[in-house]
């Protein structure tokens, strides 16, 4: 019998398969197709103060081996969240993650508060990568000054566990993680979207209403695997690795560059029971490779 | 609590070439279909294409029970949709299904269903559930020209159609639009139910609007994951932005802010 469960700051996870924001709802719109309960966690779409519309549409455009997306923070904001959502999920018996996002500290601060107050949300991901919104999000997490202060006023409010969800679009991950490490961070999670765009020949304009958005998918893999290994080198906390992750051996890639724990994102829309399988995946290649606890495999890459 | 869904390989019975850019795929699922109702669609896997990488949404064009049979009318559009063209009887293709809200059916007679294009898929879907309410649809059909109409024999077993061609090669000549029956019969109408470009969606509910009579439109917005999660494809309706896969793909026009 192999040990699945891995552990990010004080969050003690039953496996390292996680779900990324953005592309697992609250959960719930995939109890058709998997057992909840068997994830390591959920974490759930994007919190803001207040409702959000969101961008226009077309939000979206495929790409060669991924998508970009310029959703930008659709939600019904904190209250809603925890009146109307959390009711419904808090006893789906996986580790419960909000993603919490806002235009300014104060935002944040206010969301973070309120998340606080609720019993069965044992930690909140500070998005300050969201490459979809004109003010917040991104702007906080490319700057290493800024990344910091934001994490700091959540972390004075903040008592459970504080991951940081990062921005590749940075010259120095590395800078950015330490920076958000000093501010009082728990563990780090990424990489974001990466900024990309598309155009339409045909119309000769940009496919997203928006001109830019994120970049998902397994094109961005490599570069979030380099990132997650810079950052392992870099800060002393775990790192939740996630862009891209398809597959078992994607998965298994990123813990041995040093993640403690992964989340799948894309991967989720093309196939719903997809996590299920790459758990299933990680076992068996821990059997074939004996190795005993996930924990073993985290920063397990031999580089001689 | 919205029905369940399923992810499942199904089989390719046939495909049927309508013309050089259309086709239906005649596909049956490893259990007995569930229920189904006319509007929804599936999301289909196309594996293995260098351009390709989410899935693809159709509506679905009809169900079969009692020979447990899923059709789906498709429009080659790109190297995804090209693919599935080339399917041969006996291979498996996956589905996720039944997705979507559907089409609210009224009970009264007379009602017309307009398609435009390929938008004549979900319609023959639910002119076969008028029939089992023992209401004949009119259905007004529209092409380019006669050879883009798409399986015409098939909807006029279950309906009264009318054609309109651009080029006046088949019915009146003209869009869909600008047919006879939007100009004087409109009103007669108990409900309409149309699927089209959006362009033809939107002359139609302007027309319905003006006539006072209620609309039904299936849209067609780009979608990454099909059940609701990645909010890509939403539509500005009078609640806000709202999902077309799972509020929709059928809206009321008196819901849509077009």
């Amino acid at each position: 019998m192999v040990n699945l469960t891995t552990q990010i700051g004080n969050l003690k996870l039953k496996n390292p398969v996680l779900t990324a924001s953005g592309t697992f709802g609250y959960g719930v719109e995939f109890a058709d197709f998997i057992d909840l309960s068997r994830l390591g966690g959920i974490v759930v779409k994007a919190v803001t103060g207040k409702n959000r519309e969101g961008n226009p549409y077309p939000r979206m455009a495929e790409t060669p081996s991924g998508m970009l997306n310029s959703v930008g923070l659709q939600n019904k904001g904190v209250d809603h969240f925890v009146k109307e959502i959390y009711p419904a999920i808090k006893d789906l018996n996986t580790c419960l993650i909000v993603n919490v996002s806002g235009s300014t500290i104060e935002e944040y601060v206010e969301v973070a508060e309120k998340i606080n107050e609720l019993e069965k949300i044992p930690a909140i991901e500070l998005n300050i990568s969201c490459p979809n919104v004109k003010h917040g999000g991104m702007a906080f997490g490319t700057v290493a000054a800024s990344a910091s202060e934001v994490t700091a006023a959540v972390r004075a409010v903040y008592n459970k566990d504080l991951i940081v969800k990062l921005s590749p679009n940075v010259t120095s991950i590395a800078d950015i993680a330490k920076a958000v490490a000093d501010g009082g961070a728990d563990s780090l999670s990424l990489i974001n979207t990466l900024l990309g765009m598309a155009i339409d020949i045909n119309r000769q304009r940009p496919v997203l209403a928006t001109i830019t958005g994120g970049l998902s998918g397994p094109a961005i893999k490599p570069v979030a695997l380099r990132m997650v290994w810079q950052v392992h080198k870099a800060v002393n906390i775990p790192i939740i690795g996630l862009g891209g992750i398809m597959n078992a051996n994607d998965a298994i890639e990123f813990l041995l560059a040093g993640a403690s724990a992964i989340q799948v994102g894309t991967a989720n829309f093309i196939d719903p029971a997809v996590t299920m399988k790459i758990l299933e995946g990680i076992e068996a290649y821990m059997r074939l490779y004996k190795i005993q606890s996930v924990k073993d495999l985290v920063g397990a890459l031999k580089n001689e | 609590m919205a029905a369940r869904k399923f992810i499942h390989d199904f089989v390719v019975r046939k495909n049927i070439r309508l013309n050089p850019r259309h086709f239906v795929l005649e596909l049956t699922p490893p259990e007995k279909l569930p229920a189904i109702f006319p509007g929804q669609f599936v999301q289909v896997l196309v594996e293995d294409t260098g351009s390709t990488f989410l899935r693809r949404p159709f509506s679905i064009h009809f169900i079969d029970h009692s020979s447990n049979l899923l059709k789906l009318m498709i429009q080659i559009k790109g190297e995804g949709t090209r693919k599935l063209s080339r399917l041969m009887e006996g291979d498996r293709i996956n589905l996720i299904y039944p997705l979507g809200n559907s089409f609210i059916l009224e009970s009264i007679s007379p009602v017309l269903l307009i398609g435009g294009g390929c938008g004549v898929a979900p319609l023959l879907f639910l002119a076969q559930q008028f029939n089992l309410r023992d209401i004949r649809p009119t259905i007004l059909i529209g092409g380019k020209t006669k050879k883009d109409l798409l399986d015409v024999e098939e909807y006029m077993k279950l309906g009264d159609v009318l054609i309109s061609t651009e080029d006046g090669s088949d019915g009146e000549k003209g869009l869909v639009t600008e047919h006879s029956i939007l100009k004087t019969g409109i009103s007669a109408f108990n409900k309409i139910y149309t699927c089209g470009p959006e362009s033809m969606m939107k002359k139609i509910a302007e027309i319905t609007g003006k006539a006072g009579v209620d609309c039904e439109v299936s849209l067609e917005n780009t979608m990454a994951c099909g059940f609701g999660v990645c909010l890509c494809c939403v539509t500005p309706t009078v609640h806000g932005n709202e999902r077309v896969c799972v509020e929709g793909p059928v809206f009321n026009t008196k819901e849509l802010r077009w």
